[in-house]
């Protein structure tokens, strides 16, 4: 089958069907001559087979078929009578056509087969000269040639180069494999090719073939001797035709229901392989070790085999894509190049179908949006001609794909203004987020308005929707975004719905699984460490991963259990949900298993945290926590604050609130002082060592990833005398409109709710004033003094101007 | 309710009392009864994975062959005490509208022919909320038959 076109191997297995059919079909007829149904199903079937030979340039088949078509329609039409003449000449060109397919079967082209002798006896045997013609048989050579079968043969080949350009466009319609459906696709796809039958009555034929043809295979053995002897002649002239497999006998059509319910089995082997080798495990019985370890090794191959069953390219949802982006390109006057990478990347059917309608939405939004008019790209210095790629590629067991334009991106201060105008945001919070995490709010349901639209370059519409469908299946949608450069959405997709790659976990003694298409990484922190790393809080605790502040859930409180952990380890599974990053503390993290998520019922659905369960190894049942829903419920609390709250009371008392409850970092300055500072203008915590800090002018500034970060530090500013020679400075990295600086302070403390704060004012430099928290008396930054302090220039500014030597904008330290 | 029905009778409260066979179990000193066409199967206590946050009667879930099952504490559920340490619940698997789903119970007792005619309302002793899940009593020979809603038990 190698080197065989898909197109071709679909073909050869079609219609050898057929010619079962065709077989016992034409000895039916025989006994009933005079049914015009059999005979329409027999002209439809070599009509078909016809068609697609024409257009796959297989001339001799083309003639053999189109000779036959003439005399079978005149059959039907009643003006021939069927007489065994005459079945003999169709059954003789059924074998035929039969040779024929073997020899395209075996060599690719239709081989040394002549069909003149045939061709001939059928135009006689219609001319009504049979008895002569007819009894010709194969041995006469193409020595009797009317000149009515000559033009008879010449009429398709003619037709044949001016179908040459619609091949192509239908090739790749033709090119979606065995599914029943799929067959009313090619059906059409056969109709440009017949040029001499008139268009009407064309698809009026040529639809009803697609429920026809399964009809009872054992009247195909009354198939008469000849048959046999074309297929048998064809392999030997080819030398490797008997170790080859034919292609009609290689596949078969199964019904997907019946593929379900084998995956839903293997689901079911796989547990149960779980539970078997996890208990081998316990023993030490060498034989029942290794059993075990084949059955572990079979059921896993086993397990591929049926997924494989399943699985389909890519291609068939994008092969509809072209057309998508021309039209809509042409409707808005875009010219827009379509690429597509790895689109003979494969996942499960129902994926593929679940993902068709959101990959189109995107690939239009960024037609429309996207992709700017030639006019302003040319302008942007960049080629009339939009890009529009589409990748897939298999990633650590997820399907990744991507859509990928050339276009005006997407500016995450645009963005990041619209959710804050929408409340989805407040601007402390928006102040706090990086742009990549700005960008992921297009996915937000309040987004998705007209308003939108011009303001954000449009990506808003519909996105929500898209990122439920996908999360419906257990993917996950990001975008990134670089202004001026192009934009990029990316679905991870898990490679099959039943069996899902999952981390599991221990909370409170219980175990829980996290699919693992969520989970980025796993951070394991001893004692020791945890003190130093984890801000420890109630409600605001935060790790520095890398510098960078991730926002710790604790399962246990979500889960409203207390911990068994007591030793201060701290264990985070990193996780990525709603377009943020979060940890989540568990109390241990057990294995990385292959779960079957079984559904829960209602009562437990409603609590929305949970996205199923599953048996683990040792037949224990575990829920698989909903990531998607954990983020929400954990998260909420500090991006919706403002929402909630204005909601609840009048505007002016949100305000109010707002500030009376800010949480608080708590920092040392040494002397014993304790400073407040509101967590909302903190961006970042980091360490600085002593050594890399260095003086420009009068002030002291440290390189910071790249960047000139100018310092202050607050013991000093506040007047305060804490330990000069430290070797490690703390900094609390303060940004805002792309400046940053650094505030440094001996220890950070904790993080509290300002809420119960009593306030007393002192008129001192650099202070708000003072306030009782965690039952000591704080002293309140006034932030703006000490970053002037630092940066004179902060406030009033521009980015661009930014008095730092190197000149460079601020606005990289936002990773 | 349905293929075990042989007539059914109203009495003043608009309580449908109806004749067939009810399987029985014991809770907290009391015999209950559910249709038996209910009755997938009973087992031995099972392992429970509890499940945090949910309705306090939900016990957990259990591994039925494969599948999981939600377990009903029904003495949670009838307002009755926790079942006393050291006595092992019993599982009963109803399935209703295709979905299984199981209950505790203390103790699994006979499969009992009712008739109609022994039914009466709830006893006015029943209170708050075992009242709503109690369909009504059959009275047997020296003793009561509480008949459980079975539909009301399990949606927790």
């Amino acid at each position: 089958m190698d080197g065989l076109d898909d197109i071709v191997e679909e073909f050869l297995v079609e219609s050898h069907e057929n010619l079962d059919q065709l077989d016992s079909d034409l000895v039916a007829l025989e006994q009933e001559p005079n049914s015009r149904e059999r005979l329409s199903s027999i002209f439809r079937t070599i009509h078909t087979i016809k068609g697609t030979s024409g257009f796959l340039a297989f001339n001799r088949l083309e003639e053999v078929t189109h000779v036959g078509e003439n005399m079978l329609s005149r059959l039907r039409d009643g003006a021939l009578d069927l007489t065994p003449a005459r079945t003999d000449v169709l059954l003789r060109m059924v074998d035929t056509v039969r040779a024929l397919l073997t020899s395209i079967e075996a060599s690719g082209g239709e081989g040394s087969v002549d069909v003149s002798a045939v061709v001939a006896a059928i135009s006689a045997a219609m001319e009504d000269t049979p008895a002569a013609a007819a009894p010709a048989t194969p041995a006469e050579p193409a020595a009797v040639k009317p000149a009515a079968v000559k033009a008879a043969a010449k009429a398709p080949a003619k037709a044949a180069p001016a179908k040459a350009p619609a091949r192509t466009a239908v090739a790749k319609k033709a090119a979606t494999p065995k599914a029943p459906a799929k067959r009313t696709s090619r059906a059409k796809a056969a109709i440009p090719a017949p040029a001499p039958v008139p268009v009407d009555e064309l698809i009026e034929e040529v639809t009803p073939v697609v429920p026809e043809t399964p009809e009872p295979a054992p009247v195909a053995e009354a198939t008469p001797a000849p048959a046999e002897q074309p297929e048998a002649d064809a392999p030997a002239g080819t030398g490797d035709g008997q170790t080859r497999r034919a292609v009609a006998d290689s596949t078969i059509r199964v019904d997907v229901d019946l593929l379900d319910e084998l995956m839903l089995l293997v689901g079911e082997l796989v547990l149960t392989r779980n539970q078997i080798v996890q208990y081998v495990g316990r023993s030490n019985d060498t034989d029942l070790l290794r059993a075990s370890q084949r059955l572990n090794l079979i059921a896993s191959e086993l397990q591929e085999g049926v997924m494989k069953t399943r699985m389909q390219p890519i291609d068939h949802i994008w092969s509809k894509l072209p057309r998508v982006v021309r039209d809509l390109g042409s409707q808005l006057k875009k010219s827009i190049r379509l690429e597509m990478e790895g689109r003979e990347t494969e996942l499960d059917k129902t994926l593929l179908e679940a993902v068709k309608d959101p990959l189109t939405h995107l690939v239009r939004n960024s037609v429309d949006h996207g992709i700017e008019p030639a006019d302003t790209r040319k302008a942007a210095g960049k080629p009339a001609e939009g890009v529009l790629t589409l990748r897939a590629r298999h990633e650590s067991g997820q399907v990744v794909v991507e859509v990928a334009d050339d276009g005006a991106g997407i500016d995450p201060a645009k963005v990041g203004a619209k959710a804050v105008e929408r409340g989805l945001l407040t601007p402390d919070a928006l102040a706090r987020m990086s742009p990549q995490d700005i960008l992921q709010m297009i996915f937000l349901p309040g987004f998705s308005t007209a308003a939108a639209v011009t303001n954000v370059s449009g990506r808003g519409v519909g996105m929500d929707v898209v990122k439920t469908n996908i999360e419906a299946i257990g993917g996950s949608i990001e975008v990134e975004s670089e202004t001026g450069r192009g934009t990029v959405c990316r679905l991870r997709i898990p490679l099959t719905l039943a069996i899902v790659p999952a981390l599991t976990v221990e909370c409170a003694g219980d175990r829980y699984a996290i699919p693992q298409i969520s989970l980025q990484e796993l951070v394991s922190l001893d004692a020791e460490k945890a003190v130093n790393a984890v801000e420890e809080v109630g409600g605001a605790q935060v790790y520095r991963l890398r510098g960078e502040l991730l926002p710790l859930v604790r399962l246990t409180d979500v889960l409203e259990l207390p911990s068994d952990r007591h030793d201060g380890h701290v264990v985070i599974a990193v996780l990525r949900a709603e377009g943020r990053r979060f940890g989540l503390v568990v109390d241990r993290v057990i294995n990385t298993e292959e779960i079957v998520v079984k559904a829960v019922g209602g009562q437990l659905k409603q609590i929305g945290l949970y996205q199923g369960a599953t048996v683990l190894g040792d037949g224990t049942v575990a829920l698989i926590l909903d990531v998607q829903a954990l983020a929400r419920r954990a998260l909420r609390a500090e991006t919706n604050e403002r929402g909630q709250e204005s909601n609840r009371d009048a505007a002016a008392a949100a305000a109010r609130s707002e500030t009376e409850r800010q949480r608080m970092l708590l920092a040392a300055i040494g002397g014993g002082r304790r400073v407040a500072i509101p967590l909302d203008t903190v961006t970042r915590l980091e360490q600085v060592r002593t050594e890399t800090v260095e003086k420009v002018g009068n002030r002291e500034v440290v390189q910071y990833r790249g960047a000139i970060l100018p310092i202050v530090r607050l013991d000093r500013h506040l007047g305060a005398y804490g330990e000069t020679e430290r070797e490690v400075l703390e900094v609390i990295v303060y940004s805002d409109h792309g400046r940053s600086v650094a505030i440094v302070v001996e220890e950070i403390l904790d993080i509290v709710d300002g809420e119960a704060a009593v306030r007393s004012d002192i008129d001192d430099m650099g202070l708000l004033g003072s306030a009782v928290l965690g039952d000591k008396v704080t002293e309140l930054l006034d932030v703006r003094a000490a970053i002037l302090a630092a940066d004179p220039a902060f406030y009033s500014a521009p980015a661009a101007s930014h008095e730092t030597p190197s000149g460079v904008p601020g606005s990289f330290l936002e990773v | 309710m349905t293929s075990a029905t042989d007539f059914k009778t109203t009495d003043g409260t608009g309580v449908v009392a109806t004749s067939g066979q009810l399987a029985t179990f014991r809770l907290d000193g009391d015999l209950y009864g559910i249709e038996v066409e209910h009755v997938q199967e009973v087992l031995k206590s099972q392992g429970l994975t509890r499940v945090p946050l949910a309705p306090s009667a939900v016990a957990g879930l259990i591994n039925l062959r494969g599948q999981v099952v939600t377990a009903i504490e029904l003495r949670e559920r009838l307002g009755r005490p926790p079942r006393p340490e050291g006595t092992d619940a019993v599982v009963i698997v109803v399935r209703l509208h295709g979905e299984a789903v199981s209950l505790l119970v203390d103790s699994i007792a006979d499969v009992v022919d009712v008739d109609a005619a022994d039914f009466e309302a709830p006893p006015d002793t029943l209170e708050g909320q075992a009242r709503d899940l109690i369909r009504g009593a059959y009275k047997l020979d020296g003793q009561l038959l509480l008949a459980l809603d079975v539909q009301k038990a399990v949606s927790a």
